[in-house]
């Protein structure tokens, strides 16, 4: 990968989050499986979790997926969203010297995966990193969408004593995970 | 004064968990938002967003028809009003039409404003803030100190205690765990709520579009779970284009928590979908209460660059000391003092705007370029002319610009006070003086004012040579005449012949800085009269804060009071006007002056004045000066902090002054030198007034006084 994606790596662990990179699809997703499995997603309340609907997931079986993995749902409503463990969801850019990525949020399944669970997995194609904010407000207008959101890192505060404490309101960690398009230019 | 005003700032002072938490806080924050800066030309970052939002304010109710006009349009309704009382009523009746019983907020400095929560709450519906900070300081019955960090004021320990009082017994103090518990409580309230309110940061024209910026990610929770979302947006959070939240997104993370950007900024145009597939209600209420006024008053019009980051209390040698709440009102801080004096009223700013010491460390943090010391000023003078002038104050200032009555009124009481005298230091004063010297000694007054002893200088004769007139201003005149003889003494080593105009009087800064503005109208005037009459190629000023008068503030006087027939030979005297170590800097760089070659004169440290840094932007010249000529600048720690003393503060808010010149003197003394040299005799009085108090070893000198002998 480039001197962008090294940059939008150092400044998103700066703030807590994770990245990972995977060439394959498949290997994004089997990476997203087993981390599913070892951070202990069951089919009971605190245990699901919720994946949003998006182009990553053209072609696979979601029904096979949930069978598989128990508590993997893609139904994703306000209550389960409430009860999950975990989010993932596909957001439509990165931008490299904040560490940020961009989502088109106005559908709602969107947004209930990436602020109610515990934790956040954030998909991105490898193709949708901009250097910063001026070219991402390029690609994103609000002519296009109502409810835009920017995610950089998880969620935090400092409000008690100004001790930085990750996780209140909304995911207490972000997981990154870029992966490259077959026929996109890199 | 108002005892109850004085008596809060004596609480705040005495308050260690207050004045540790943010004396922490300022120096930290100095490091970090330096940090995130990094990379970034600040200047130019600053300039875009002061004319941006410079041209939103001159276009205010264009913009709010076109916000209005594109909201519209995407199904947002729109309420715009002139009163806060309509604003609070229109959430009213939104939240009884729609049967709601628990709203979520996040945070809205426009809601505090206007006091929303308790009229919803006598209105019989529950409010939230879900701010951590601003929750927390709800459930203590308090109001936020900080408007970025609303509970800055308050240790974990303080926080626990509000929680097992407020919502449930057993919590500890435990940050991580106090964080965990008001995510589960608050939890529930956000999928309860019905309804929820938030503020925005700002408020694109040209889109319909709501920028909000969070860190806890609240907003989104907000924005997202209950069916209406009702945004209160201040008219001076309008900007025309898209494009302008570039800018304002580029400073307000880092200039408020040094945050490259926060976790969580929503752009929201329209209405979204519920989780219920319904529509969502979006209601946004454009606020003016006061800001279109204030966006035509020539003067506080550039308030409205204000994007609210906070750095100005953050700079604050003041409100590191004091905190929030001795503000009395929802905004605090120097732009919060501001914003008080508008949106509430001009008299509720009264108390408040005494705390601003002038330093301008704001000035120079400040993304919106504001001039807020300027502002403050204004106010003073203002208030001035609504309250009139003071009686004492009156007969004070007809004293000081006499200068002989001054000078031997001042010196008669130094003389009745000789046995209180010692090495040229008056350390304690009977009865209600008694406080001007209860942190520092005062200066001695010197038996001959520099007036007369100038008249015994002999300076080398010769016809046809360059004439440069000295101004002295009170403290060089009668406390430290020395000062200006050795301020002779150099300049006639360059072969300059010294003239000192006779009708020099008060430069007018303590008449301006209490907001008698006719008094330094009447100063300005005298002086540019005398200093004009000779045929001088510079006037020199040895005290920074006289050299700001004469270059600046003559001028901004007349402006201010409409005298604009004064305003060409107050221009031709500020072309003339320098300062001492710019002067005698040029006059190295230029050969006519030259150091004794090899001299080790040892460490010495150098404070920075306020008016000489920050007005006058002179600060490496002294240094440069000191070091050729010999001694070794060892830096103090925070070496362009105020000292405290900011004219007559130190008298009106000495519990301020003392705790500020305090930790100058412990900067001072860490650095290591034994002799601390600067640019202003009022830094001198204060500085060496104190290590005096403290029976320090410490030498404190002007920069005049430690050249003079280093020159062939």
């Amino acid at each position: 990968m480039d001197a962008v994606f090294e940059t939008f790596k150092l400044r998103a662990e700066t703030v807590s989050a994770e990245v990972h990179h995977f060439p394959h699809k498949n290997e994004a997703l089997d990476f997203i499986l087993h981390y599913l499995h070892d951070v202990g997603v069951s089919d009971a309340p605190q245990g699901y979790a919720v994946w949003a609907q998006c182009p990553f997931l053209d072609g696979l079986d979601q029904k096979q997926l949930s069978t598989t993995l128990p508590g993997l749902t893609f139904d994703v409503n306000r209550e389960v969203s409430a009860l999950a463990r975990v989010g993932i969801s596909q957001l439509d850019w990165a931008i490299a010297n904040t560490g940020t990525l961009v989502q088109d949020g106005a559908a709602v399944d969107q947004r209930l995966v990436s602020t109610l669970p515990l934790i956040h997995i954030a998909l991105i194609r490898s193709d949708r990193l901009v250097p910063d904010l001026p070219s991402a407000l390029t690609k994103i207008r609000p002519e296009q969408t109502n409810y835009i959101s920017f995610i950089t890192g998880p969620s935090r505060t400092a409000d008690i004593e100004r001790v930085l404490t990750i996780g209140v309101h909304g995911p207490e960690k972000l997981i990154i995970v870029f992966f490259d398009e077959p026929g996109s230019v890199n | 004064m108002e005892t109850k005003f004085r008596e809060s700032i004596n609480k705040a002072l005495h308050n260690p968990n207050l004045t540790g938490a943010l004396g922490r806080f300022s120096e930290a924050y100095r490091i970090s938002r330096q940090k995130a800066y990094e990379g970034y030309d600040f200047e130019a970052l600053r300039t875009q967003i002061a004319e941006r939002k410079s041209y939103a304010a001159s276009h205010l109710d264009e913009l709010a028809d076109r916000f209005t006009k594109n909201a519209e349009a995407r199904g947002t309704k729109v309420f715009r009003t002139k009163d806060p009382a309509k604003v609070r009523e229109y959430i009213l009746n939104l939240a009884r039409e729609n049967g709601v019983k628990s709203i979520v907020k996040s945070k809205s400095m426009a809601s505090e404003e206007i006091h929303l929560n308790r009229h919803l709450e006598t209105g019989g519906i529950g409010v939230s803030e879900t701010d951590l900070g601003e929750w927390i300081v709800q459930l203590a019955g308090q109001t936020p100190s900080h408007m970025v960090m609303p509970a800055i004021h308050m240790t974990k320990e303080e926080v626990a205690t509000v929680f097992n009082e407020q919502v449930e017994e057993g919590q500890k103090p435990d940050i991580p765990k106090l964080v965990k518990f008001a995510r589960a409580k608050m939890r529930t309230k956000f999928l309860d709520a019905e309804m929820g309110i938030t503020g925005a940061n700002i408020a694109v024209a040209e889109t319909g579009t709501l920028v909000i910026v969070t860190n806890e990610g609240n907003a989104r929770l907000v924005t997202t779970l209950p069916k209406i979302h009702v945004a209160i947006v201040g008219l001076e959070k309008l900007m025309e284009k898209f494009e302008d939240v570039v800018p304002v997104l580029t400073a307000l993370p880092k200039s408020a928590t040094a945050q490259l950007l926060t976790s969580y900024v929503s752009m929201i145009s329209g209405p979204v979908p519920n989780t219920d597939g319904t529509p969502k209600q979006l209601h946004i209420i454009l606020m003016d209460n006061r800001r279109t006024e204030m966006s035509q008053d020539p003067k506080f019009k550039q308030a409205m660059q204000c994007i609210r980051c906070a750095s100005c209390l953050n700079v604050c040698p003041v409100f590191r000391l004091v905190g929030g709440h001795v503000f009395g009102k929802v905004y605090t801080g120097g732009i919060g003092t501001i914003l008080t004096a508008w949106f509430d009223a001009l008299k509720a700013s009264d108390d408040i705007q005494s705390l601003c010491i002038q330093c301008g460390n704001c000035t120079e943090v400040c993304p919106g370029k504001i001039d807020i010391p300027g502002l403050i000023l204004e106010l003073r003078r203002r208030l001035a002319v609504e309250n009139g002038q003071p009686l004492a104050q009156k007969a004070i200032f007809s004293v000081v610009n006499n200068r002989r009555l001054f000078h031997s009124m001042l010196r008669a009481a130094s003389v009745m006070q000789k046995p209180l005298q010692r090495d040229g230091f008056i350390r304690h004063l009977p009865f209600f003086l008694s406080e001007m010297t209860e942190f520092r000694s005062l200066p001695a007054i010197a038996e001959a004012p520099f007036r007369d002893t100038f008249k015994k200088i002999q300076q080398p004769a010769g016809d046809g040579k360059e004439k440069i007139a000295f101004y002295a201003g009170c403290l060089i005149d009668f406390a430290y005449p020395e000062m200006g003889e050795s301020l002779v003494k150099i300049l006639n080593k360059a072969g300059i012949e010294v003239v000192f105009p006779e009708g020099q009087t008060c430069c007018g800064a303590p008449a301006r800085y209490s907001g008698a503005y006719e008094v330094a109208a009447q100063n300005a005037n005298d002086n540019i009269n005398a200093l004009l009459a000779d045929d001088v190629t510079y006037v020199v000023s040895a005290c920074p804060t006289c050299t700001v008068a004469l270059k600046h503030e003559f001028i901004s006087t007349f402006e201010s009071l409409g005298h604009t027939g004064s305003l060409p030979r107050a221009r031709e005297l500020a072309d003339k006007v320098i300062d001492f170590s710019s002067l005698v800097k040029k006059l190295v760089d230029e050969g006519r002056l030259k150091f004794k070659e090899g001299q080790q004169l040892g460490k010495i440290t150098y404070h920075d004045s306020c008016h000489l840094k920050r007005t006058l932007k002179v600060s490496q010249q002294p240094r440069e000066l000191l070091t050729q000529a010999g001694y070794e600048v060892a830096e103090m720690y925070e070496a362009d902090m105020c000292c405290g003393m900011g004219g007559s503060y130190s008298l009106k808010l000495p519990e301020i002054s003392a705790p500020i010149l305090e930790r100058k003197l412990t900067n001072i003394k860490n650095s290591g030198a034994l002799l601390a040299v600067m640019d202003c005799p009022g830094c001198v009085m204060q500085i060496r007034g104190g290590l005096d108090k403290q029976n320090s070893t410490i030498k404190v000198a002007h920069t005049v006084q430690r050249l003079a002998d280093e020159l062939e």
